[in-house]
């Protein structure tokens, strides 16, 4: 069963443009019949329709097939202690509306104010959100937390010569006083939308490309789709097979851990009931784990690793819990010094990636570096190349780390991808 | 159809003894402080996913979602609040707090939030929705489609085909006294493929669906059809070549590469991003952003489409709305409180994902209108280029302008003849300079065959998108070979 508030304002030009607020609630049952299975959820919490639903997922389980790797963890992987992780801060929940309102309006003033250039907003943004998750299954197991967040994300538009660019910049934390302040959220989105103007295109070639950190926790992401139980054992991902194999350059190593104090990404048991934990995914390049919840575990012979992901209605699926890829030697400054010509990356867009080839093609923006230097933006080219040799070809890995999000990297060189432009 | 209105109405008064009267309670108590508008978004949702995979139905889950959001408009401010408890007490909080938005204003003077709804279509009279429809005659249909697949090669390893069904009852109460329902199925049926050889890994993958009953995919053998286009995509695949990289003339087929629409055109003239001027679109209603070749339409009101709706969100009627005409600018996509804010007429285009969710403008079906040159000629015409026939996702950046779309199936033209099948395109263009590039318009419109679901602001909603064969004059093709 999870449980809910939910509260966002955002504002524009100085103005309140929308106030929300909620609770919602929503109970999931998962049944066996043997070792068939079904899921069911309502957010209607009356004894009628609890019976309803126990009665459909009954009719539903029935009819379902019979598959000998289903059924829930072993009761001896099921968490026993529940470790306090501090995801819980409610001292955020007692700020007004109006104070809320404050810290949108000035992350928003902070951008506006910062360069006469930045002439339009699509505004910001301030929200809250609690929460407590309460699990239990028939193998004896029982617990629930609590967890909260706040973020606060603003949008400025810079203009020159008739021509627009947007960026962004936000700040989420479980803890109301880690939230970056107001004043720095709005420089940093305003300085990303500036250097923006006057982007051009280049001409098509094979070089390096840097990823700025948040870029490059975009490759983590795909990274972690690929080492997903489910993709794994469909034969729908490019590392299939590759547990103990060398994928990816000995820079690189990668840790999912669950059991951060405060993160966003932790909690004290996943959504099957296992313990979390912090595992290497990927020491210096060679594949360690794969990620797994019960089912998944065994259609490929593990044990669970504690990654089952629940929302309420649907069968477990797999997500990583705070995953990263381990800060190395360099500054940002020295890995875009090493490059005299080539490309840092500071959007993509599109989904032009296909986790079982590991073929990637995806719009890009960014700066382009010249003999070490950033010098003029890029808009309206693509980076392609192939996930298993990006991974294999990343050449230098910066000093940056930061858990800004669930999924995090610092910056990376990657040695050559194709760039198409002109 | 008026049966339609009073069942959608009714529904809610039967299940949860909300009635006329407790409405214009909750309106009044909304309005209160000085606003302009407030409405009631109910909505009874009833959702059912089968998947199969490796030859068996192994999960099955349904989901029950209830609840009720609370609006109000004041000017450009928007309040909101809701809750998944229907009840009475629940709604007079919500209202409470959705008008903290009027608080403090000083015009007494209500601002004009576009007229009175009336429901003027009945686009997808389904008889028995897809979500009655017994599991049993569900998981032999998906079996069928995975024996299939398998009997068509022996290179087809995995097949995975899934069913999604939703059946959901809304009901739109306005503060200026009226009330309308609809009821609005949707089903949606998809089948991928891997086809391994030699240790080459491909996938492929095909769907359709729309406001339909469950027979929609039986009465003609769609899933076969389906399942057949899934199985040569992946192996078409195995043989494909990684695709060139840098401009070129590029030919779209008909049908889905109309993405090329929703995503270079379509987002950017949502009436939102043009109010606030943040879209390359802004203030040019008017002037030329096509080529003359071009006409662009956005219908909410074609029969059993996945994108139709007999009214949006906010209870207008959906409308066919002329975007670009003859590669002139024409029209924004309105929601109420743009279109009031805008002084525009409303275009039925107010959508959002779920009570939990404001409205905003959104698209339905965005599609080109057929012109006069056989595709088979476009073809011909092409020197050196691409040909791209099938596409994933696609996304933009409204304020710069610039999109990209990603092929699953494109083809090398050589000499005016298609040759080699090519992986891995993504396209990226600029939307409001890649109409202007089409030079040749097909007389083969066709429309998508129901897949669609975009995203806007985390919010998902089902879309349709169309086109008949195009030429475009150089656009950047994102491959790894560089030409």
């Amino acid at each position: 069963m999870v449980e809910g508030d939910s509260f966002f304002v955002t504002v524009r030009l100085g103005e309140i443009e929308k106030v929300s607020q909620a609770q919602e609630k929503r109970l999931g049952l998962r049944l066996f019949f043997g070792s068939s299975s079904a899921t069911a959820s309502t957010s209607d919490i009356s004894r009628g329709s609890i019976e309803r639903l126990i009665d459909d997922t009954c009719a539903m389980a029935r009819s379902t097939a019979q598959d000998r790797y289903s059924g829930l963890p072993a009761p001896e992987e099921l968490a026993r202690d529940l470790p306090d992780l501090a995801l819980f801060d409610d001292s955020g929940q007692s700020l007004s509306v109006e104070e809320r309102t404050n810290l949108a309006l000035e992350a928003e003033q902070a951008a506006l104010g910062f360069d006469s250039r930045i002439t339009n907003s699509e505004g910001a943004e301030f929200s809250n959100q609690a929460g407590r998750v309460i699990y239990a299954n028939s193998h004896g197991f029982s617990g629930e937390y609590r967890g909260s967040s706040y973020n606060l994300s603003v949008v400025p538009v810079a203009a020159l010569n008739g021509s627009m660019q947007r960026d962004y910049w936000y700040s989420s934390q479980r803890k109301f006083s880690r939230l970056e302040p107001p004043e720095s959220v709005g420089k940093k989105a305003a300085a990303r939308a500036l250097r923006r103007l006057g982007a051009r295109k280049v001409k098509t070639r094979e070089l390096p490309v840097v990823f700025e950190p948040e870029i490059a926790a975009t490759l983590l992401r795909q990274l972690s789709s690929a080492l997903s139980g489910y993709s794994l054992y469909k034969g729908a991902s490019f590392l299939v097979g590759k547990l103990g194999s060398k994928i990816a350059s000995e820079l690189v190593t990668v840790v999912d851990d669950g059991t951060i104090p405060a993160a966003l990404g932790s909690k004290p048991f996943d959504g099957e009931g296992v313990s979390t934990r912090k595992k290497t995914v990927v020491e210096k390049g060679v594949l360690q784990s794969y990620l797994l919840d019960a089912y998944s575990g065994r259609k490929l012979g593990y044990a669970s690793t504690g990654n089952a992901a629940r929302s309420a209605g649907e069968p477990p699926g797999v997500a990583p819990t705070n995953f990263y890829l381990a800060p190395g030697a360099h500054s940002p400054e020295k890995i875009i010094a090493s490059v005299e010509e080539g490309f840092y990356v500071t959007e993509l867009i599109g989904f032009g990636v296909n986790l079982v080839t590991g073929d990637y093609s995806r719009g890009a923006a960014g700066l382009w570096i010249d003999k070490g230097e950033l010098s003029h933006p890029v808009e309206e080219v693509t980076i392609a190349g192939n996930l298993k040799e990006m991974l294999l070809n990343i050449e230098m890995v910066g000093n940056d780390l930061e858990m800004r999000d669930r999924i995090a990297a610092p910056t990376l060189k990657i040695s050559r991808m194709t760039i198409a432009g002109d | 159809m008026a049966q339609d209105i009073v069942q959608a109405e009714s529904f809610f008064d039967r299940h949860f003894g909300i009635t006329a009267r407790d409405l214009d309670k909750v309106l009044s108590k909304a309005l209160e402080k000085k606003a302009d508008y407030a409405d009631l978004y109910f909505e009874y949702r009833m959702n059912e996913a089968i998947s199969l995979e490796e030859g068996m139905v192994k999960n099955s889950s349904r989901s029950t979602a209830n609840g009720v959001g609370v609006r109000v408009l004041a000017e450009s401010k928007t309040g909101y609040a809701f809750t998944d408890d229907i009840t009475i007490e629940k709604l007079e909080l919500a209202a409470r707090t959705a008008q903290y938005i009027a608080r403090n204003r000083e015009s007494l003077l209500p601002a004009p939030v576009g007229g009175q709804a009336v429901r003027s279509h009945d686009l997808y009279p389904v008889s028995s929705p897809a979500t009655e429809v017994s599991l049993e005659q569900k998981i032999a249909l998906l079996q069928d489609m995975d024996r299939l697949a398998r009997s068509l090669d022996p290179r087809i390893q995995n097949v995975f085909v899934s069913l999604a069904s939703e059946h959901k009852i809304v009901l739109v109460a306005a503060s200026q006294g009226w009330v309308v329902g609809d009821i609005q199925p949707l089903t949606r049926l998809n089948v991928t493929c891997i086809a391994e050889q030699r240790g080459n890994r491909q996938t492929g993958g095909y769907g359709g669906g729309g406001r339909v009953g469950f027979s929609f995919f039986t009465e003609k053998k769609d899933y076969e059809r389906y399942t057949r286009e899934a199985v040569r995509q992946a192996l078409l695949n195995l043989e494909a070549e990684n695709a060139p990289a840098g401009m070129m003339d590029v030919v779209l087929g008909p049908g889905w590469p109309g993405i090329l629409l929703h995503e270079a055109i379509g987002h950017g003239l949502e009436a939102d991003f043009n109010r606030k001027k943040v879209s390359a679109f802004s203030g040019r209603i008017g002037q030329k952003v096509a080529s003359e070749l071009c006409t662009v339409v956005d219908d909410g009101t074609i029969p059993s489409r996945r994108g139709s709706l007999n009214m949006d969100d906010e209870g207008t009627p959906t409308h066919r709305t002329v975007l670009i005409e003859k590669g002139i600018l024409r029209g924004y996509l309105q929601d109420r409180l743009n279109a009031a804010l805008m002084k525009m007429p409303l275009t039925g285009n107010g959508r959002r994902e779920s009570y939990a969710h404001i409205p905003m403008p959104r698209m339905t079906n965005t599609f080109m209108l057929a012109g006069g040159t056989p595709p088979e000629e476009i073809i011909r015409s092409v020197k050196k280029g691409l040909y791209a026939v099938a596409f994933g996702g696609g996304q933009v950046d409204i304020t710069n302008g610039k999109f990209v779309f990603s092929a699953s199936e494109a083809y090398l033209i050589e000499d005016g003849e298609v040759t080699r099948p090519v992986k891995g395109a993504t396209l990226i263009g600029n939307g409001p300079d890649v109409l202007t590039r089409v030079s040749m318009v097909g007389t083969d419109l066709k429309l998508d065959e129901g897949v669609g679901t975009c995203g806007k602001d985390g919010q998902s909603v089902p879309v349709g998108v169309g086109l008949p064969t195009i030429k475009i004059d150089g656009i950047t093709v994102g491959g790894t070979t560089a030409a």
